[in-house]
């Protein structure tokens, strides 16, 4: 039985622990935000924060998160009212086409964020890795230099 | 208005109008047949649904693959409503069909995207659809008030009679509104200049369910008693199943049952596309793992010798021949022969794959008398026909529900996915969610054609164009399409009434078709991004090699405005003075006649597709290493009245990055009979720092007719850059990808 934390609540899973986080995520708990793209690690729709850091949860197995406290994009915002200044900021510059990869790039973007508040167009360039296959990346950047902006007026208040 | 109308009479009350749409489709309006009885109460036909709180619940008829549909039909359904934009809400329509004396007809209109046609196709029908609900509203608050309906107007969600010094809002009048009969005569639309949400910038209905995970895809579907199912198909193309030894799979916890799948035999059509063994198992996991466990033999293939490097070759020998002639205009040998000038270069386009970020998946749940089918598709009647034929209950007992599309680009028009989770749904009887993996995904693919094309151009003492030729030797996406005579495969792979069809007099098109095995299909823009960055770069050679200016050459053979006839897709008539207007605009918001250093270049390139317009320039630097860093893009479309221009913008971004990331490093490669690349890794997407932040959009209508911009876009990006790196470099890239062709060794 491994036992961990996912959005804050506590959740135990008594099944293959190799079984990759995501699909205990998707089946098991039956959140579906967290989305499967390729299963090796390179794409990023998958991308949860694990003790606050963005991981992906593809190549993860469950036990690996045993005692940790997860985070999806179901549980970024502490409710409708009160987005996450990423997800503001996304909604703002209108990102998502198809939409399937952005709960990734939102979670890796909110991560990116916490080490980076003033982000360069380099900084993004250089950390930002996640794929897109609509091509959402000029509202991504623009997104999430809006977002650095949000946080940083947030914080003032 | 364009539609004719006509009545069925199903009984009293209940009667369907049925119209023959612009584009030929047969679409079924408003009123409806079949309308849930607590539906008459609160429902206009089937598409508009109005609270008593004034809330307007508009139907989406289309698949969402991310071009905005679901946005851009309800705005055309609210304008004419005279609806509150901030009241609007959209719910995804199933499939709906109906059965006739001879086949079966549209319910909701015709459903499937695919060739940019979602909006033009509807502009007329959804327009129609919101002017009936609020003449209907009209009506019923006329006959409230007792004065004639021309005594009354409408305001955003009210209807109001001045006369009487009433107001009623729709919220109130929607029961009396659901009930009446419809007149004879068709509703007035309004003009283009009252309009106040069609061409404003509205953003995406769906943002917020996305931006919170809520928004559902067909990966998403989870349905009571649900199973989930796995294959393992053949990994050299076109070979079947010899035997299967599943002993370590069903030792694996969850795995229910294991059997083979058999696909088409090699030359027949593609129902599906590979024979494999499935796995079926209480989660994807155990599905996956049982899958991995699988000890396969497979048979000889057909296709075992096939290579690219064969292909290569063959495409070159087929070129030394005379091929099939699909178009001559003029005197092509006498007008060459006459030429003091002979401008001649090959181009290579490479096979690639769609690679949608949602990977194929498909629920179905087969039982004795019917079929559900949850499915992300562009063709949600060919998923009903897939479903059809392999279970053999008639189509009205399919019900095929869509989900939010997770990318499209032409993947998902074929529906081979859809048989595969029907006939594993059928053999077990348990509703199963089928799930490939990126690797199935991109080893079993539609693939865009792969062709060898041989550029000829003859030119007169004053560097005028007066003979050109193309000839391309490739697969054609039509193999092993049913009913495709041999003779009519290069008619998905040469337009001819592209330019510089009339431009140029004297002009003959070739085609030479290469039957490798490899699976083909449409891929976003289909071949105009084959022939856009052929001709585009081509016409770059023959300036720099006639001491011409590239944008004066163009702006002078593209010349005036003028209709001309286009018989291909995206016709009647093409324009090219509205592509000169826009190549000639990014050239000079570039600022192209800058002196730039070495190393530092700009290139440009237009294109009509489907339709519509679009130019690029681009700004390039290439270091001396051979590294490419694109550092401004300029991009432009013309697409006639921009309905949803936000969406407009969103395509004209994703198109421009779609064609640059194909262009930069994409390529799909066959060795041995099987496809070499297999994930993300192998097959380099392009990713955020490949695009600079200096990225314009520019949204530039030359009247007021819409039309489609889903591939719109695409086509002209990759010769802009290339001819980019020309300017910068000196080196003419001829061969797609540009992958590390750039690069100098140290």
């Amino acid at each position: 039985m491994i036992e961990f934390k996912v959005n804050s609540e506590s959740v135990s899973f008594d099944g293959d622990s190799g079984t990759p986080l995501l699909w205990v995520i998707r089946d098991h708990l039956q959140m579906t935000g967290t989305k499967f793209g390729c299963g090796v690690g390179e794409c990023g729709a998958c991308t949860v924060h694990i003790n606050g850091r963005a991981r992906k949860a593809c190549m993860l197995p469950v036990s690996s998160v045993a005692g940790r406290s997860v985070t999806t994009i179901e549980g970024l915002a502490p409710d409708d009212a009160n987005l996450h200044p990423v997800q503001q900021a996304w909604l703002e510059h209108d990102v998502p086409q198809c939409g399937y990869c952005q709960a990734g790039q939102i979670m890796a973007a909110v991560d990116f964020l916490k080490s980076h508040p003033q982000p360069t167009d380099e900084d993004i360039d250089n950390n930002i890795d996640n794929l897109c296959r609509c091509g959402t990346y000029v509202r991504i950047r623009k997104a999430i230099h809006r977002a650095a902006q949000l946080m940083a007026a947030g914080e003032k208040t | 208005m364009s539609a004719r109308r006509q009545e069925v009479r199903l009984n009293r009350r209940e009667f369907i109008v049925m119209g023959i749409g612009v584009a030929g489709s047969l679409v079924i309006g408003i009123p409806a047949a079949a309308l849930a009885e607590g539906d008459r109460e609160r429902m206009i036909g089937f598409f508009v649904q109005i609270d008593a709180d004034g809330n307007v619940i508009i139907g989406s008829n289309q698949p969402e693959i991310g071009q905005g549909i679901r946005t851009a039909l309800p705005m055309l359904v609210a304008e004419e409503l005279d609806a509150e934009w901030s009241k609007v809400s959209v719910r995804q329509m199933p499939l709906g069909i109906v059965k006739t004396e001879d086949g079966y007809t549209w319910k909701y209109g015709g459903q499937g995207v695919g060739g940019s046609t979602g909006l033009t196709d509807n502009w007329d029908y959804m327009r129609e659809v919101g002017a009936i609900a609020r003449q209907q509203l009209v009506r019923a608050a006329a006959a409230r008030i007792g004065v004639d309906p021309a005594q009354c107007t409408t305001r955003p969600g009210v209807v109001l009679c001045s006369a009487a010094g009433v107001e009623i809002s729709y919220g109130s009048l929607i029961a009396d509104a659901a009930q009446l009969d419809l007149p004879d005569e068709p509703p007035e639309l309004k003009s283009v200049d009252d309009y106040r949400i069609v061409g404003s910038r509205r953003k995406t209905v769906d943002a917020f369910e996305i931006v919170t995970g809520r928004a559902k895809y067909g990966t998403d579907t989870i349905r009571p008693d649900m199973r989930y199912a796995a294959i393992a198909r053949a990994p050299v193309l076109n070979a079947g199943v010899e035997s299967f030894d599943d002993s370590r799979a069903r030792q694996i916890e969850g795995v229910l049952d294991v059997f083979a799948i058999e696909g088409p035999k090699m030359g027949e059509p593609y129902f599906l596309l590979a024979s494999g063994v499935a796995v079926v198992a209480t989660s994807t996991w155990a599905a996956m793992e049982g899958k991995a466990a699988l000890d396969i033999k497979w048979q000889e293939s057909p296709s075992a010798d096939d290579s690219s490097n064969k292909f290569w070759q063959e495409n070159e020998a087929m070129l030394q021949t005379r091929g099939q002639v699909v178009l001559d205009d003029g005197n092509f040998d006498s007008a060459m022969a006459d030429a003091t000038k002979v401008v001649e270069h090959r181009y290579r386009i490479p096979f690639v794959a769609h690679a949608p970020m949602e990977p194929q998946n498909c629920y179905a749940y087969v039982q004795e008398d019917r079929c559900h089918v949850i499915v992300p598709t562009q063709m949600p009647s060919g998923a009903s026909r897939a479903a059809a034929r392999v279970t053999g209950l008639p189509r009205e007992n399919i019900h095929v529900d869509m989900t939010r599309v997770g990318g499209g680009f032409g993947r998902r028009m074929p529906v081979d996915y859809v048989t595969e989770a029907t006939l594993i749904s059928q053999r077990t009887g348990w509703p199963i969610q089928l799930l490939w993996s990126r690797e199935d995904d991109m080893r079993n693919d539609f693939y865009r054609p792969g062709g060898l094309h041989e550029m000829r151009a003859g030119l007169d003492d004053d560097g005028k164009v007066v003979a050109w030729t193309q000839r391309l030797a490739s697969g054609s996406k039509h193999y092993r399409r049913p009913n495709k005579p041999d003779d009519e495969l290069w008619t998905p792979e040469l337009y001819p009434d592209d330019f510089p069809r009339r431009m140029v007099d004297n002009m003959r098109l070739e085609y030479f078709h290469n039957a490798i095995g490899l699976p083909r299909g449409s891929w976003r823009a289909p071949a105009h991004t084959a022939n856009a960055f052929v001709v585009q770069s081509f016409l770059d050679e023959i300036a720099h090699e006639t001491g011409q200016d590239p944008l004066q050459l163009r702006l002078e053979m593209l010349g005036e405005d003028r209709e001309l006839g286009y018989s291909n897709h995206g016709g009647p008539t093409f324009n090219p003075g509205r592509l000169a207007r826009l190549v000639d605009f990014v050239a000079e918001r570039i600022d192209y006649t800058q002196e730039l250093p070495k190393g530092r270049g700009i290139g440009f390139a237009t294109h009509f597709t489907f339709g519509g317009y679009a130019a690029h320039a681009m700004e390039v630097t290439v270091s001396d290493a051979g590294e490419l860093t694109i550092e401004r893009i300029v991009a432009a479309i013309d697409c006639g009245l921009a309905v949803h221009p936000n969406a407009v913008a969103a395509q004209l971004e994703g198109g421009t990055i779609d064609g640059l990331s194909t262009a930069l490093g994409l390529e799909i490669t066959v060795k041995d009979g099987q496809v070499e690349q297999s994930n993300f890794d192998n097959y380099p997407l392009a990713r955020i720092a490949a695009f600079p932040a200096k990225f314009e959009t520019h949204i530039l209508p030359f009247n007021d007719i819409p039309t489609g911009v889903g591939e719109i876009g695409l086509p002209s990006a990759a010769p802009a850059l290339t001819n980019a790196i020309f300017a910068a470099t000196g080196k003419r890239i001829r061969t797609l990808p540009i992958g590390d062709q750039l690069r100098r060794r140290a």
